[in-house]
């Protein structure tokens, strides 16, 4: 930072002064560049959007040589998030996660399939896909247990700042016997 | 003589008070980006606030030489949360993405598995050997933010030492050239 009086004075050389001036404003502008894009959005509106997410089908479910459970399934998947994305939005990253409990841990949280989106085309699509991810539980907890499916989403803004969403969508019992 | 003495004397003192100026104004910098940096940990809750991206198994999301602000408090680790998180054994700190969570019943003891976004395999081949899980002791924040770009001057700095030492000439140069 420059001591602006020195400038007139002519302590500084001319260059000096012009030079420190200018760092100094863009950097204020830059800061409030950074803060009024930053924020404003949570505050003036909240964007519609529809996910779904549910399984179609369960693949597998069977016990794994270490003795955790392992279920592989088959997710349909909808997802329009086309609302959330603007021109400060750099990516949006989606992924659906299941949930449950167990005798062992109070919450359980896996997540099943995600995918990056870059832009607001790509926001909306419907697929039905193998999970990405088998679910394998620490430990042998499975049968017969309900899981909830959620359906999650990450907000990353070109100017740096993220914000996380989601929504809870279905359920899923998992059989009392392995298949 | 008595002059020449007396001009010898004047020249000497003051380039004395400018020197020591110019000590004291560089001891002011420092301590200010001190202050600052103290700041920011407090105020991130964590040991180290920013952190600058070093591999490329979290792109697309985040590039080398992007930079990350940290945070950490009691709140819970989810999963799709972007962690930076410590091995025991290895320097660096590695900042992935949270793909599973236990959390057990009582003691809120919790098992965190991560992921790099690139990457097909989970991290347990980074763990150290026979560590399946991360435990909060393990997790240095959860990244809140980030910068694109700008922290790709450390990596420079840090894998060609030149550029430090000419930052450090350049930055020399200005500061001794100030007050004229």
């Amino acid at each position: 930072m420059i001591d602006h009086r020195l400038c007139f004075t002519m302590t500084y050389s001319n260059l000096h002064c012009r030079l420190g001036t200018l760092v100094n404003l863009t950097s204020i502008l830059f800061i409030l560049l950074f803060v009024t894009v930053s924020f404003p959005d949570a505050i003036i509106r909240s964007p519609s959007v529809d996910v779904h997410a549910e399984v179609s089908k369960l693949n597998r479910f069977r016990k794994r040589l270490n003795g955790n459970d392992e279920v592989s399934l088959n997710l349909n998947i909808s997802v329009d998030l086309s609302s959330v994305f603007n021109w400060k939005t750099k990516q949006l990253f989606v992924f659906v996660t299941a949930e449950y409990k167990t005798l062992q841990n109070s919450f359980n949280q896996v997540i099943l399939w995600d995918r990056t989106i870059h832009d607001r085309d790509s926001a909306k699509f419907e697929i039905y896909a193998k999970n990405k991810y088998l679910l394998i539980d620490q430990g042998c907890h499975l049968l017969g247990k309900e899981i909830q499916l959620v359906v999650n989403w990450y907000v990353m803004h070109k100017t740096g700042w993220m914000s996380r969403h989601n929504k809870s969508m279905s359920y899923f019992e998992l059989p009392q016997v392995y298949i | 003589m008595g002059l020449i003495a007396d001009g010898f004397d004047s020249i000497r003192s003051i380039k004395f008070r400018d020197l020591l100026t110019q000590i004291i104004t560089l001891g002011m910098i420092f301590s200010s980006a001190l202050i600052i940096w103290k700041g920011l940990m407090l105020f991130s809750g964590s040991e180290s606030p920013v952190v600058v991206v070093l591999s490329e198994s979290m792109e697309p999301g985040f590039q080398r030489g992007d930079i990350l602000f940290l945070h950490m408090n009691k709140d819970p680790i989810r999963a799709g949360e972007i962690v930076v998180y410590n091995v025991d054994g290895r320097e660096i700190p590695i900042v992935h993405r949270v793909i599973e969570v236990r959390e057990q019943h009582g003691t809120k003891e919790v098992d965190i598995l991560t992921k790099g976004d690139n990457n097909e395999m989970d991290d347990r081949m980074l763990y150290v050997p026979g560590q399946f899980w991360l435990q909060r002791q393990h997790i240095m924040g959860k990244a809140i933010g980030f910068l694109p770009y700008v922290g790709y001057v450390t990596i420079v700095m840090t894998e060609r030492p030149i550029f430090k030492y000419i930052l450090i000439g350049v930055l020399a140069l200005l500061v001794l050239t100030s007050k004229e």
